[in-house]
């Protein structure tokens, strides 16, 4: 136990997380508060009335800079996902997928265009290999790793109060605008499905700028627990669980993040990783796709749990699930055979030996509330 | 009281004895969403799963202390399974078991030895 808890890499705000009575838990190489003393229920329902602060230093901060033009390095690090990046406008934040050579997700991210350079934040778990797979991809492209700076996300409600009293006109930012204010970066996104900022800020004056906010009306801690049950109701797929090296953005239901530009007749038609099958997926559809799960009673049915048609016939698995807080029922999200996947389809989990009841679903299973 | 190293509390009522799990236990599991009850009238043995509590965060078990018949199980717990945080030592008792000889709970421990050991 003493050689695992010596391999775990402390957080910057360490010291305040445990002194707001942070139960901290090995997570992606990382000592993290996973609650705090209000537990997990209470925290996401605060979050979703109020405001919760999450330290999400523990993920990866890249800075990519041209060593030519910045359409050069748009476009290497386009080839990388099919994503459109050379049209997104300077200020302005994207959702991207690195895919591999068989159509898989290599990591999810959120890319920035900050003007002369780019601006990423990669999954912790994923963050020494994207920076491996970024260095090797883009020969013409500067990877710098961003490691003196804490990343917190301010989520919900009272959000914006919170921040506008501390950084004056942020509250005139639309959802995934982005803005340098001195030496604090920041993004109105999130990862709940509240309207909410993601904040990245020298090591330095963190912990001081985090109290700052605590301090603010309605902002309370919030741990890794109730980040997790907030973006399982808001339908947003985790790293690892949801996606992962063998899943399609198709299967996946993210074809929203696939651009025009990027797809068959588009003006940069293919040329990422895996084209072939995301192409092909996007044409005549996929055999699995990703859908919000229900199951009927009180069970929780939770990553794993096998799902079947009415009768019998094995047609997917829960790849997150547990109970959601604002929705006051079990919820899960997984993969179904493509017939089955229409919402309001009857189909069964199984948990402990029991084949209980469920029903495909739209997703989200709570109302986004982003400043759009 | 009696305790079980695996955070049970057991109580002596009349014949039967009633279990539930400690506080410290019910902190440890986070908010609980659902309770799995067993079948009353069931003959069970030491350590065979008789109880399901899911928490917000896991599925954990509780296991039978000793053998005996289940014989009357909360069934408050299915609509009120926050009651487990509520009142874990009180309101939010389990099951309540028949022994042959109630003598087998002296190798439990008592309050004290049960709070050195969370300790």
């Amino acid at each position: 136990m003493a050689d695992l808890d010596d391999r775990l890499q402390r957080l910057g705000l360490h010291d305040l997380h445990v002194e707001l009575g942070g139960k901290m838990v090995p997570f992606a190489g990382y000592e993290m508060p996973v609650q705090y003393p209000a537990g997990v229920m209470k925290e996401h329902l605060h979050t979703r009335a109020a405001a919760g602060l999450f330290d999400v230093s523990h993920m990866g901060q890249v800075i990519l800079r041209p060593k030519g033009t910045m359409d050069d390095l748009k476009l290497a690090f386009e080839a990388l996902m099919p994503v459109d990046v050379l049209g997104l406008a300077e200020g302005r934040q994207r959702y991207g997928l690195f895919t591999n050579d068989q159509g898989g997700i290599l990591d999810d991210l959120m890319f920035t265009n900050r003007g002369d350079h780019l601006y990423v934040v990669v999954n912790a778990a994923c963050k020494a290999e994207d920076i491996a797979h970024m260095i090797a991809m883009m020969p013409g492209v500067s990877v710098e790793p961003v490691t003196d700076r804490a990343l917190l996300a301010l989520q919900g409600p009272g959000a914006e109060a919170a921040l506008e009293a501390l950084l004056p006109g942020v509250a005139a930012m639309r959802f995934m605008d982005h803005r340098v204010m001195g030496d604090v970066w920041v993004s109105r996104s999130g990862y709940t499905g509240e309207d909410g900022f993601e904040i990245s800020i020298p090591m330095a004056g963190a912990e001081g700028f985090a109290r700052t906010l605590l301090a603010q009306p309605g902002v309370e801690p919030i741990g890794l627990g109730a980040r997790d049950s907030l973006r399982l109701e808001a339908g947003l797929c985790l790293y690892g669980h949801d996606i992962d090296t063998t899943t399609s953005p198709v299967e996946a239901a993210l074809i929203w993040a696939i651009q025009k530009s990027r797809r068959a007749g588009g003006a940069r038609e293919g040329g990422f990783p895996g084209a072939e099958r995301i192409l092909g997926e996007l044409a005549t559809g996929p055999e699995r796709l990703r859908v919000g799960l229900r199951p009927e009673g009180r069970v929780p049915m939770r990553e794993g749990v096998e799902v079947f048609a009415p009768d019998g016939t094995p047609v997917g698995r829960v790849t997150s699930g547990g109970f959601g807080p604002s929705v006051a029922a079990p919820i899960a999200m997984g993969y179904v055979a493509l017939g089955f996947a229409p919402p309001g389809t009857q189909l069964l989990g199984e948990v402990r030996g029991k084949h209980l009841p469920l029903t495909t679903s739209d997703l989200p299973f709570h109302p986004t509330s982003y400043k759009r | 009281m009696k305790y079980t190293k695996d955070h049970e509390w057991l109580r002596v009522e009349g014949d039967l004895v009633v279990v539930g799990i400690t506080e410290h236990a019910a902190t440890q599991l986070g908010d609980v969403v659902f309770v799995e009850l067993p079948e009353t009238e069931t003959m069970v043995a030491e350590g065979d799963e008789v109880c399901v509590i899911e928490s917000v965060k896991a599925a954990s078990d509780i296991l039978a202390p000793v053998d005996g018949e289940i014989v009357s199980v909360n069934t408050k717990l299915v609509d009120a399974p926050a009651l487990v945080n509520e009142d874990p030592t009180g309101a939010a008792w389990f099951f309540k078991m028949k022994l042959d000889d109630l003598s087998v709970l002296d190798q439990f421990m008592d309050e004290d030895e049960y709070l050195d050991l969370v300790s």
